[in-house]
């Protein structure tokens, strides 16, 4: 293929994307706050200083442990909930799956900024509709450190489980009946088609979501910002991107903001990478 | 094709962008033209229309004199006001004339080169003289004044009247006496919290700092250093942090009130006590505890004695890209001058920073007795250094606090944390 035809595509993600991240890399190795943005002192170049203050930062370390735990977490539930929901919505009748698919899509369609709004207001200490049914007047959902999590990744997964759901149904549907049929006539078991069949067809569909399920759920910060106003108790409930987010515009550190945002780029990008090389490997072309 | 064709046009576009790396410029100083539009920034208030009347009876005034001028005031919520100021530091095009600077603000903003320094002109101010000198500090940078003092605020203890009478409690007059009052109170009422107190609440937990003669920094020669860690800092931390007992405002609970998260606990009756400024008046008056309620100045650990307390705030500045030099500073010198912090107080209850203009609303409101009892025992400020944007800004103190009341950390692991971590801020 003529390496010109990238170019289109070059025109679109060099000014979108790589020259932002060049700025973010030169911005992550200059001591930028708010007195060198207007001008009140000069910006001064620092090297890797930023990184260094960064990674001797123990809270760094454990936020980047806690983003992983975290995101690990929903990626794995978000995944498994909505491809059981999309073989499940091969299997019901026409009116359940037109409900399920509208209430799926009314999960998604809600902004993640409405729906931990709503999430806390059910969950409210002193006036939540949950204490209200439970009997736990006071109950504070976000005091241990674990339960807050949990709640947090409830509402992650209830946004984004429905784009996996959609998809992997549509994936499902794709796959032409004649090959199962041929499957079942070769006298393959249910469990078996879907093992030798079905599933080695949508694995470029599962790689897709699955990428995208990481690259979010790394990402995730609406519902851990407004949930655990700010990062939770004491900051127990600091992912990455909230992190980076109080360093950069909330203290005014946009130096080691950024510097948080390019370790943050390059370990999506070496998990994606991982991820194309493993499918290399099954012989799928992408 | 197209798309081909404006790939040259979109990296010539990245190339000229990418000419802009970190700029080193020095702003433009400002230019004193003496017509056109004077851009004034103030807070937005949930009152806001009885401080728009007595700003706009500011305006009649200030345009009777100065009839080619006229005057545009924004009003800012509360929620967006730090990006608004970021886009008036980084780009003078957007950036007021006067502007309303919360105290703690200050300091960070004269570090951002983004304040006008008008030591000489309020020297030249007749009204000058008025203001108390403990004031003055929080405006006044090195030894240069970026703005005036405009109006104060101070905590003290609110409690509820109806409860003390009827469990025959007195109102404390030392830190023993508050904790056996507060127990006593939940005690007796299962639904109260027997104080209202706040793990993110920094301005109700520095008083119990101060009284133990602690401090979040000190400064020697014009540096600071984190004092938070030192002995007496620790135990106005125990002291506060005590107060998380189930017996008193269990952790669950209050562990992430917030300042406002008392206020309205209190407000809505769900607390026996609360320590609340004189400007949240308005708030309780709208509450169940409406008639319900008095208020002594917050005692000390020595009996009798009352806990300093935080000289919270909002001045008046000019932004020192204002093309309009002259005019802006006199029309803050007008909003701040004690005939409209005396409007001021009228509409909004806000105390004038002026000591004659105090003494006069002390002089017809009863209410504000405490209040002002607890500014002539001497009030304190954080440090005035850009650093205490960010303090501020990563919950440094909160964290600590919190990590405490968890049971996370000891007071002495915590303190040490957050002593190291301020000192960091510091020295950038």
């Amino acid at each position: 293929m003529p390496l010109w035809l990238l170019l289109p595509a070059l025109a679109v993600l060099v000014p979108m994307f790589a020259y932002p991240l060049y700025q973010l890399g030169l911005l992550s190795l200059f001591d930028y706050g708010q007195p060198q943005v207007s001008g009140g002192e000069p910006a001064r170049f620092v090297g890797a200083g930023n990184f260094r203050t960064l990674f001797a930062d123990p809270a760094f370390w454990t936020v980047l442990g806690q983003t992983v735990v975290f995101a690990a977490g929903c990626v794995l539930v978000t995944l498994a909930l909505g491809a059981a929901l999309a073989v499940l919505m091969t299997r019901i009748g026409k009116l359940a799956r037109t409900l399920l698919s509208y209430a799926a899509l009314t999960a998604w369609a809600a902004p993640a900024m409405t729906g931990s709004v709503v999430w806390m207001f059910l969950f409210d200490s002193n006036l939540g509709l949950v204490n209200e049914v439970l009997g736990l007047d006071g109950h504070n959902w976000l005091y241990d450190r674990t339960v807050a999590f949990a709640l947090v990744g409830a509402v992650v997964v209830w946004h984004s489980f429905p784009f996996v759901m959609i998809t992997l149904y549509a994936g499902i549907q794709a796959i032409p009946p004649s090959v199962l049929e041929a499957a079942a006539l070769d006298g393959a078991s249910a469990a078996t088609a879907f093992r030798r069949v079905t599933a080695p067809m949508l694995r470029p569909l599962i790689a897709i979501v699955v990428i995208q399920s990481i690259i979010w759920d790394f990402k995730v910060f609406t519902q851990i910002y407004v949930m655990t106003r700010g990062g939770g108790i004491a900051g127990q409930n600091m992912v990455l991107n909230v992190y980076a987010y109080q360093k950069a515009f909330a203290s005014s550190q946009y130096g080691l903001g950024s510097a948080i945002g390019i370790v943050m780029t390059l370990i999506l990008l070496v998990v994606t990478l991982f991820y194309l090389r493993a499918l290399r490997r099954t012989g799928e072309v992408l | 094709m197209r798309k081909l064709l404006a790939l040259p046009a979109l990296l010539a576009l990245a190339l000229g962008a990418g000419a802009c790396a970190p700029s080193t410029d020095a702003p433009t100083d400002s230019t004193d033209s003496r017509t056109g539009t004077l851009r004034v920034w103030l807070f937005d208030e949930a009152n806001r229309t009885a401080k728009e009347a007595v700003v706009n009876e500011a305006i009649a005034e200030f345009t009777a004199k100065n009839s080619d001028v006229k005057v545009d005031v924004s009003y800012l919520a509360t929620d967006t006001r730090a990006e608004k100021y970021k886009g008036a530091l980084n780009d003078p095009a957007s950036a007021p004339d006067v502007t309303e600077v919360g105290n703690t603000d200050l300091a960070n903003f004269v570090a951002s080169n983004g304040m006008a320094d008008v030591t000489e002109d309020n020297r030249k101010w007749a009204e000058a003289a008025d203001l108390p000198a403990d004031l003055v500090q929080t405006v006044t940078v090195g030894d240069k004044a970026y703005g005036v003092p405009w109006w104060i605020g101070v905590r003290a203890l609110y409690y509820r009247t109806d409860v003390f009478t009827a469990l025959g409690l007195t109102p404390p007059t030392s830190y023993a006496e508050l904790v056996t009052a507060a127990k006593k109170i939940r005690a007796e009422r299962k639904d109260m919290l027997g104080i209202a107190v706040g793990g993110l609440y920094t301005f109700g937990a520095l008083p119990f700092v101060w009284d133990a003669g602690g401090d979040i920094a000190t400064n020697s020669g014009g540096k600071y250093t984190g004092a938070i860690g030192s002995p007496a800092s620790k135990a106005g931390i125990k002291a506060y942090t005590d107060l998380f007992s189930p017996e008193i405002c269990p952790a669950q609970q209050c562990v992430d009130l917030t300042g406002g998260g008392t206020v309205e606990a209190f407000a809505a009756g769900r607390a026996g006590m609360g320590i609340l400024g004189n400007f949240n008046r308005s708030a309780v008056e709208a509450g169940a505890v409406k008639g319900k309620y008095a208020v002594v100045p917050l005692p000390g650990a020595k009996p009798g004695s009352i806990a300093p307390a935080f000289a919270g705030g909002s001045s008046l500045g000019v932004f020192r890209s204002t093309t309009h030099r002259s005019l802006a500073v006199e029309f803050m010198q007008l909003l701040a001058s004690k005939k409209y912090t005396l409007k001021l107080y009228d509409a909004m209850g806000f105390v004038p920073a002026m000591k004659s203009g105090r003494a006069e609303v002390i002089a017809k409101e009863p209410f504000l007795k405490p209040f002002v009892d607890t500014m002539e025992a001497g009030t304190k400020f954080v440090p005035v250094d850009k650093a205490w944007t960010t303090i501020d800004a990563e919950k440094i103190l909160p964290t600590m606090l919190q990590k405490v009341i968890t049971g996370k950390a000891t007071v002495d692991a915590a303190a040490a944390e957050a002593n190291t971590q301020i000192t960091a801020a510091f020295g950038k």
